[in-house]
């Protein structure tokens, strides 16, 4: 499996410096949680990695070689934010899902597509559909199925919960756990979601400028916030009223 | 499970193809016409030269430069030929010519166009340069320079003007293409390591062909009229051969003598330029038909009806302090796809009520048919009540909307035209509803800028949506909205797209707009969290129906509804247990096109008996309290309230237990 280390990365559009200085490790078979404020580079870092983002400082590393600074196909797989651009409206779901599917894998490909849309929640006979029939929800898992199809080594997670549904999220949140132990690929997982990723992550990064500000186990930040930055984000999280009493089993 | 109660009509419509639309688009007025100009045309130049071409070769001396007659419905040329014959026996060439060079110059454009695509970072840059200076140099000079070198004849003439067509083919296609290339999708195919070939045919191609078709049809016509100049000039189709330019030519020195001779060929060009004109507005009608959010009011049909089951929901009568009423509301595509199947809703002045469900459940559309802005093909039943006008018996009512009414949508990148700067786009709110100077409509938009919290709004204001960070366009599409005085927000996922810092600085503004002005509200969100921070009441949709409606202050300790409790079950917090996996609710809601009979839960309901499974469950009053209401045959009991039916002792509190939906995962 990978692991993916990010040493003194920088990212510059023409003047602006998008991230600066940001020295990382996700290792082999764990989550880290990248969190920060609108705009904090929090995206950046996710795509420089695959090469979406110009590369200007520092180096970029998977299981100790370098990633190549066009985007290709690697062991990093990046599933983005935004469920209404990431999926090509003229292609049907199960097209796109069936794109991601490793080669040697093709002659299965009809029942992997299925499995893989069942196992985010989509009715398979959606396949043939194009992404306008489904709503953004939706969309979003066929994304993530999309991901999963090219078992990938390094995973990054773009906001993806965020537009999903409470219930949708949990099942979602659940898989991707489970996957991430079962396959064992590192997760980068960018949220803005604290209690999401205080649940999914190992270890938790914040971002404010595209520097790093804070960095360490994910209970030790939670509990003792270092940075201001961190502070803050911890107490924008809406508080929910107490509810009924813990779900009896 | 003993009976199941969702009937499995699975929906594998095929894909709405470019093909089908395109069919779907020959059968509106401008696309019949289309064809069957098309078609005509296409008859005469296949058939014409077969019928008529003796005819129109054939020399009569006896009749030379012959006027109009009835055995020669044009008159005759200087050697005594038919001229109507020869007109028609002409369709062929001109066609055939001025279809080449368009083929040339799409062919071109294409490969010059897609090549900066395919190439690499630099040589799709040189593609580009080379590209830019052919646009700059002059259409006709081109043309003649071209002319000159393939020399005088319709094969040089094809090749002169076919080649002055790539140019700007290519300038238009790269710009297309630049634009579906820098797409997420794209990127995505990039990293799962698609060639760059495959990605212009697969993914960069389907979504430019409209325009590009589009432009083609244009192009086809502005051969037709170039190839008839250059034949009227005598570089182009030379003797025996004929076009319509040529004809046009023979025709012009007698004009006086016979006018027809000049004006048939010359009609000719021109009707046949009308038909590709006609043809290309009817590829574009297809590719308006994408765009879902094009804001047509779509068909309606204001009946009181309540298809599935008349006792579904409590008629809401005509609420008289309602300021926006929906009452039995269907939304249906075609196909029988019902997204919204029944639902009744009011909201007072002032009121912020919030919508809440799963993905897909129709809350969107419920907004959307609340604003007049459902879709197209959607189709809406019902009734719709804003402020007492009834909005689908009267289409003129619609119109008082844009001022009463502000929408903010999920998307902040979209919802602003990137081309225009952000004041002028707000300014032109209240030029237009209120009819105010552009003046005093800039001022406004300065002050509704700062109201949302745009710092240095005066500046801010002559900038474009892409200098706005994703915040700050929410905030200034909510000024946008605010410069009209909205009695009505209706709000859809305005933070979803939003980091939890700038969700609470947009949820604020909300609130404080809504203490300003004493707006009425209605929030869309799948986050229980946020609902609960800015509502007073809240509806719970699943599958196109209300199931439960309680005041906020309930939602979270007295839900009674299985499903909502599941959803709050189902959020995470700061004090989730680590171990066990998060709760979710197993099974899937419903599809649009599903046939449900009885309660729409009952597949993935805990409690689901017989009745429910058989009969829907309406609306009706929970034990809870006032303003609680709930469509549910074994409603839960609330922290203190009281259970309201004959619940098995064995049941427990939850709908959904962690074991299960471990079990079903
Ligand atoms: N133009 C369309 N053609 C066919 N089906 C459509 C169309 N628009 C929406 N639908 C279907 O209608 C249902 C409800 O759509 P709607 O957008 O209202 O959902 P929603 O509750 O807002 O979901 P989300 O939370 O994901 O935005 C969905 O299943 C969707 O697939
Ligand atoms: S208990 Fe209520 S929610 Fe569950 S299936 Fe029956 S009617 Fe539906
Ligand atoms: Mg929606």
């Amino acid at each position: 499996m990978s692991s993916l280390e990010l040493r003194g990365v920088g990212v510059r559009y023409g003047r602006f410096t998008a991230v600066e200085g940001v020295d990382l490790v996700v290792p082999d078979g764990s989550v880290t949680g990248l969190v920060g404020g609108s705009g904090s580079g929090k995206s950046t870092v996710g795509k420089a990695v695959v090469g979406l983002a110009p590369l200007t400082a520092g180096r970029i590393l998977v299981d100790g070689a370098d990633q190549p600074r066009r985007p290709g196909r690697t062991a990093v797989q990046l599933v983005f934010q935004n469920p209404y651009a990431s999926l090509d409206p003229r292609l049907s779901i199960g097209a796109a899902v069936a794109e991601a599917l490793p080669k040697a894998r093709r002659a299965e490909r009809a029942a992997e597509v299925a499995r893989l849309l069942g196992l985010v929640g989509i009715d398979p006979a959606r396949a043939v559909q194009l992404p306008e029939a489904l709503s953004g929800g939706q969309r979003q898992r066929v994304a993530l199925a999309r991901a999963l199809a090219a078992r990938p080594g390094v995973l990054i997670a773009d906001e993806v919960t965020s537009a999903l549904d409470v219930s949708v999220q949990g099942a979602v949140l659940n898989l991707l756990r489970r996957l991430q132990r079962d396959l064992g690929f590192a997760l980068l997982f960018i949220s803005h979601d604290l209690a999401v990723v205080r649940y999914l992550c190992d270890q938790i990064a914040v971002l404010e400028s595209g520097r790093l500000v804070e960095c360490g186990p994910t209970a030790e930040v939670m509990a003792r916030p270092a940075h201001e930055t961190t502070r803050t984000l911890l107490s924008c999280i809406p508080a929910l009223p107490a509810r009924t009493a813990p779900e009896a089993t | 499970m003993a009976a199941t109660t969702v009937r499995g009509v699975v929906s594998a419509e095929p894909p709405e193809s470019f093909a089908r639309r395109l069919r779907q688009s020959l059968r509106t007025p401008i696309g019949a016409a289309a064809l069957a100009a098309a078609l005509l045309l296409a008859a005469l130049a296949v058939a014409g030269p077969v019928v008529f071409g003796d005819q129109a070769s054939k020399i009569d001396t006896s009749a030379m430069n012959q006027g109009v007659s009835g055995a020669h419905l044009l008159g005759t040329d200087s050697l005594g030929r038919d001229i109507a014959a020869r007109v028609i026996v002409a369709t062929r060439l001109t066609l055939r010519l001025g279809l080449s060079a368009t083929a040339i110059g799409l062919v071109g454009g294409l490969l010059l166009g897609l090549a900066p695509s395919v190439l690499g970072r630099r040589a799709g840059r040189a593609v580009t340069g080379v590209v830019g200076v052919l646009v700059a140099f002059p259409g006709l000079l081109f043309v003649l320079f071209l002319a000159t070198i393939f020399g005088i004849g319709s094969t040089g003439a094809v090749l002169a003007i076919g080649l002055a067509l790539v140019p700007t083919l290519a300038r238009l296609i790269q710009n297309l293409a630049t634009s579906v290339a820098g797409s997420d999708y794209v990127a995505t195919a990039r990293i799962l390591g698609v060639g760059r070939f495959r990605i212009v045919v697969r993914h960069v191609l389907p979504n430019i062909v409209e325009p590009v078709v589009l432009f083609a049809a244009q192009a086809a016509t502005g051969s037709l009229i170039a190839f008839a100049g250059l034949s009227f000039l005598g570089l182009g189709v030379q003797s025996p051969d004929y076009d319509w330019g040529r004809l046009l030519n023979e025709g012009l020195s007698r004009i006086y003598v016979n006018p027809a001779s000049a004006l048939a060929p010359g009609v000719a060009v021109v009707l046949a330029g009308l038909v590709f004109a006609l043809l290309g507005e009817a590829v574009a009608q297809t590719g308006g038909r994408r765009t879902a959010a094009r804001a047509v009011p779509a068909a309606r049909t204001p009946v009181a009806m309540n298809a599935d089951g008349g006792l579904a929901q409590t008629p809401a009568d005509v609420d008289g302090d309602a300021l926006a009423q929906l009452t039995h509301l269907r939304v249906s595509f075609p196909g029988g796809r019902t997204a919204v199947r029944d639902v009744s809703l009011s909201v007072a002045a002032g009121e912020a009520v919030g919508l809440v469900g799963e993905s897909g459940s129709g809350k969107s559309l419920t907004a959307l048919a609340l604003a007049h802005l459902v879709p197209y093909p959607g189709h809406v039943q019902g009734v719709v009540r804003f402020d007492g006008h009834d909005l689908l018996a009267d289409p003129r009512s619609g119109r008082r909307l844009g001022a009463e009414l502000a929408m903010v949508f999920q998307d902040p990148m979209t919802s602003l035209n990137p081309a225009l700067r952000v004041g002028r786009q707000l300014a032109e709110v209240s030029e237009v509803h209120l009819g105010q100077s552009r003046k005093a409509a800039l001022a406004r938009a300065v002050d509704r800028l700062a109201a949302v919290g745009i710092p240095d709004p005066e500046r801010r204001a002559r900038q474009r949506p892409h200098e706005y960070s994703g915040g700050m366009r929410q905030r200034a599409f909510i000024g946008m909205g605010l410069m009209a005085e909205p009695r009505l927000i209706i709000a859809d996922e305005p933070t979803t797209a939003l980091d939890v810092t700038v969700q609470k600085q947009v949820l604020e503004l909300l609130g404080r707009v809504r203490a300003d002005s004493g707006a009425a509200l209605l929030l869309i969100s799948h986050d229980l969290g946020v609902v609960a921070e800015v509502c007073d009441r809240v509806l719970v949709m699943y599958a196109g129906r209300v199931v439960e409606e309680l005041p906020v202050s309930r939602l979270f300790q007295g839900a009674a509804h299985p499903y909502t409790r599941a959803l709050i079950g189902a959020i995470p917090t700061m004090t989730t247990d680590l171990d066990r996996e998060l709760a979710t609710i197993p099974g899937r809601p419903p599809e649009p096109g599903e046939e449900i009979s009885g309660c729409a839960f009952a597949t993935r309901c805990a409690f689901a008996r017989d009745r429910c499974r058989g009969e829907l469950p309406v609306l009706a009053p929970a034990a809870g309290g006032a303003g609680h209401r709930v469509a549910c045959w074994y409603p839960r009991a609330g922290d203190g309230g009281t259970v309201t039916d004959d619940t098995d002792t064995d049941d427990t509190d939850t709908g959904i237990t962690r074991a299960e939906s471990e079990a079903v995962a």
